[in-house]
């Protein structure tokens, strides 16, 4: 028996839901998150159409870059007339690749002059976000 | 004299050495000590998001039980990635016995947590338990004529449950900066995000983020931006070493907002950046009308 849980059609929103602990539905799509996200211009889709593609039950969404994109810089969250937590929705989705070992940067891929730079901060944040 | 406890983290110990020296210096000509806690671990650097994910606040906890051990309740952060993580590490685990019951049963050699800490960040102690008023008389060297963009990131306000102040609309720096005599200059990009991590495998993304957020403060007519985090610093300094041909950008000096703070309380210029010190001298001539001595 596989350790490791797959992510389905069946399953998709139910999995982003219970990891983050937010309601899609309460989402109406009035754009605030994207008005104000810093980064939507590096992003594949909009995170208002993160929450779409959600309530949809678009599982492509896993193939999208937005979740890696995202910063987490929190400014959707506060902001947002109905209380949605987009950076928990974006977290539910990067634990989805990341509990299947999928790692997304690789402190072997770097050199040791870069690692040496670079603040701590700035190694374990990434690897936090970004590694299983 | 008074103290009170302090958690460094681990960038206040290597590229933010400054940051850390400067602060010390800040809070003894105050009269109320930073008191380093004797063990402490690094505290996780971002809150898990996700609802199942406890095991990442463990880190955190550990460095509240600490202070817990010191028969304290309040703990104080400089590094602004620091203080949201402990921060709302404890607001969650204070408010959640049931969380806070797992998490002890995990914990073998520490006591206890009992769900009693507080997690301040340093503007918060300057404003609440300093005053600005005290700041102020302590600061025999006024910076004024200064301009000051006062950065503040996104986790020193957002969430709004570990914002220091309005998320929004925050004034706490730029009254800390009023108090030592400099002026404050408002500008759009105060709350921007500088691209944070990214920098590790998006460096052009935290570049160009970076850019705008220096730009911004540059078109507001500052001189100096004033930063509480190691990361934003380094995300700023790099894209004015990256980009440094655009007009103005490498004139712009990026400190540490207590480094600004210990200048107009006399530290050593030695041990303050060089950038600062040439900067204060040439606004204090200018001030003067006069050129030189």
């Amino acid at each position: 028996m596989s350790r490791k849980k797959t992510v389905s059609v069946e399953n998709f929103r139910a999995r982003v839901e219970e990891l983050s602990g937010e309601n899609v539905f309460a989402c109406y799509q009035c754009g605030m998150c994207a008005a104000g996200c810093p980064l939507t211009e590096e992003m594949d889709r909009l995170p208002s159409q993160v929450i779409r593609d959600l309530q949809l039950n678009d599982i492509t969404l896993l193939d999208s870059n937005a979740m890696w994109v995202c910063a987490s810089c929190l400014a959707c969250e506060v902001r947002c007339p109905k209380g949605v937590d987009l950076a928990k929705l974006m977290e539910a989705l990067r634990q989805l690749h990341l509990r299947k070992e999928l790692d997304h940067v690789s402190i072997d891929e770097m050199s040791q002059q870069e690692i040496a730079k670079l603040p701590q901060i700035a190694l374990v944040a990434s690897f936090r976000k970004k590694t299983g | 004299m008074n103290t009170i406890p302090y958690f460094p983290g681990c960038s206040l110990k290597d590229t933010a050495t400054g940051f850390e020296s400067s602060a010390q210096f800040v809070m003894e000509t105050l009269g109320l000590r930073l008191q380093e806690l004797e063990r402490w671990n690094c505290c996780g650097t971002v809150t898990s998001l996700t609802t199942d994910d406890l095991m990442h606040h463990l880190a955190s906890v550990r460095n509240l039980v600490r202070v817990q051990d010191l028969h304290e309740s309040e703990l104080v952060a400089l590094c602004s990635m620091c203080y949201n993580t402990l921060a709302r590490t404890a607001q969650r685990i204070n408010a959640d016995p049931v969380e806070r019951d797992k998490i002890n049963q995990f914990m073998d050699r520490e006591s206890s947590y009992e769900g009693t800490v507080e997690v301040r960040h340093l503007l918060q102690v300057l404003r609440d338990r300093i005053g600005w008023e005290t700041l102020a008389q302590a600061t025999p060297i006024t910076l004024e004529g200064l301009k000051v963009a006062c950065y503040y990131g996104c986790t020193l306000l957002r969430p709004k449950e570990a914002a220091i102040d309005n998320t929004e609309k925050p004034t706490i720096m730029s009254e800390a900066m009023a108090a030592a005599g400099a002026t404050s200059v408002p500008f759009p990009f105060a709350g921007e995000c500088c691209g944070t991590y990214q920098v590790v495998d998006r460096r052009d993304l935290s570049i160009e983020r970076s850019f705008r957020v220096i730009q911004s403060a540059l078109r507001a007519g500052a001189n100096v931006i004033a930063t509480a985090c190691p990361l934003c610093q380094h995300n700023l300094q790099e894209a004015q070493k990256e980009l440094g041909h655009v007009q103005g950008l490498a004139d712009i000096e990026i400190v540490y907002f207590t480094e600004l703070l210990a200048a107009a309380m006399g530290m050593d210029p030695q041990r303050l950046p060089e950038g600062l010190n040439v900067l204060i001298q040439q606004t204090a001539e200018a001030q003067t009308g006069w050129g030189g001595s």
